[in-house]
């Protein structure tokens, strides 16, 4: 029964992973002169117009929207780095490349909002959903490996949205597997229709326990 | 695992004293309201971190009144706003998941001294309330009509030694 607790509570949705990636520092040249913002999340700027500056990227794209601001793509964000990505990706069948935690939140909020700052913006943008795609397909290959002997599961270099797409169904499967390997978890069926389903035992800090590390590990 | 449930004892936080003291309190906000989205049990309320960041935004709040008041650029303005905005939602959202878990797990906190002392000060006036609330429900809803031996709220009957509600 605990493994049908609510999945809703475990996961993270679109929002809020964007929302996590907004936090994410970028570069930007400002237009304008102002004066440092001491924000409750740390200290940004002064800003002086022509002069590069590090920011989140909410901030960023606040700025931009009002046409303050340009904004530097990040450096993994070019053709000739995606397309490499994109080679060994498509090259291996297991390892992932390293890409930034939230590449697919930055990338896609840079897309919305500020197109006109990144070069060859088609092309940037149609490496990464290639780049996407491939992953995703390896992602669901790897999950093929899940049996009934795991108890844990380790993919290296995962994104934030692929993390969090999988986590669910990832601690739900292993719960399963753990507990029709373990006969005594499985509660007799008399008792079960009137139990609480919130026995919180080992096995549920087992596999339930996901965490969203800012490592890009997935571990269970 | 570790870093997931140790987040909330004491311990932990004296020994990462160094870390803390250079990670600002809405990081740690964050991450307390990243651990309590993905745990499954309540996790131990962070009295310390959440009086700071409500202090926090106390103070912006001041500060954006004054600002508005002495007619700062309004470009400012509205950036300390969105910032205080960020702050205000992380504080709730992190509240609110709390919040529906106790809704979810009443009898189970009542029941449990340990799982009750995660909860703040408040929390725990709302458990109790949500508690009572339920366990009038079900009293004058079926438990008052069922025979004597079945009235109890947390098991199927006097004779039985287990808590079939809570456990």
């Amino acid at each position: 029964m605990a493994g049908q607790s609510d999945p809703h509570l475990s996961i993270f949705s679109a929002e809020e992973v964007e929302f996590i990636a907004e936090d994410e520092m970028v570069e930007i040249v400002p237009n304008l002169r102002m004066d440092a913002l001491n924000f409750i999340c740390g200290d940004f700027g002064p800003f002086f117009p022509q002069i590069a500056n590090q920011v989140p990227l909410w901030l960023a794209v606040a700025l931009k929207k009002r046409g303050k601001c340009t904004i530097r793509p990040p450096q993994w964000m070019t053709i000739e780095k995606l397309t490499q990505v994109l080679e060994a990706e498509r090259d291996s069948q297991r390892v992932f490349e390293q890409l930034p935690f939230h590449y697919v939140e930055i990338s896609r909020l840079l897309f919305d909002h500020a197109r006109d700052d990144i070069p060859d913006v088609y092309m940037v943008r149609s490496l990464i959903e290639d780049i996407r795609d491939v992953r995703f397909h390896k992602v669901e290959t790897s999950l093929e490996t899940l049996n009934e002997r795991a108890l844990a599961l380790k993919i290296n270099n995962l994104s934030a949205m692929e993390v969090n797409i999988v986590r669910p169904f990832v601690g739900r499967a292993l719960q399963a597997f753990y507990k029709h390997d373990s006969p005594e978890l499985i509660p007799d069926q008399e008792r079960v229709l009137d139990r609480r389903p919130q026995v919180v035992s080992n096995a549920t800090r087992l596999s339930y326990g996901a965490i969203f590390r800012t490592n890009g590990c997935l571990e269970f | 695992m570790a870093s997931a449930s140790g987040e909330g004892s004491p311990a932990r936080v004296d020994g990462d004293y160094e870390s803390l003291v250079s990670t600002p309190d809405v990081e740690l906000l964050k991450r307390a309201w990243r651990n309590e989205k993905a745990a499954p049990e309540i996790l131990h309320f962070q009295t310390d971190l959440i009086r700071r960041v409500i202090g926090q935004i106390q103070l912006t709040e001041e500060t954006i009144e004054e600002f508005s008041s002495d007619g700062i650029d309004p470009l400012t303005v509205s950036l300390y706003q969105m910032d205080l905005d960020r702050t205000q939602y992380l504080l709730r959202s992190y509240l609110r998941i709390r919040l529906q878990k106790i809704e979810k797990y009443m009898f189970h906190i009542s029941n449990k001294p340990e799982v009750q002392s995660r909860l703040s000060g408040q929390e725990k006036g709302f458990a109790r309330r949500c508690t009572e609330d339920m366990e009038r429900h079900l009293e004058e809803g079926v438990l008052s009509k069922l025979p004597e031996n079945y009235q109890d709220i947390l098991k199927q009957s006097i004779i039985s030694e287990e808590n079939d509600m809570g456990n």
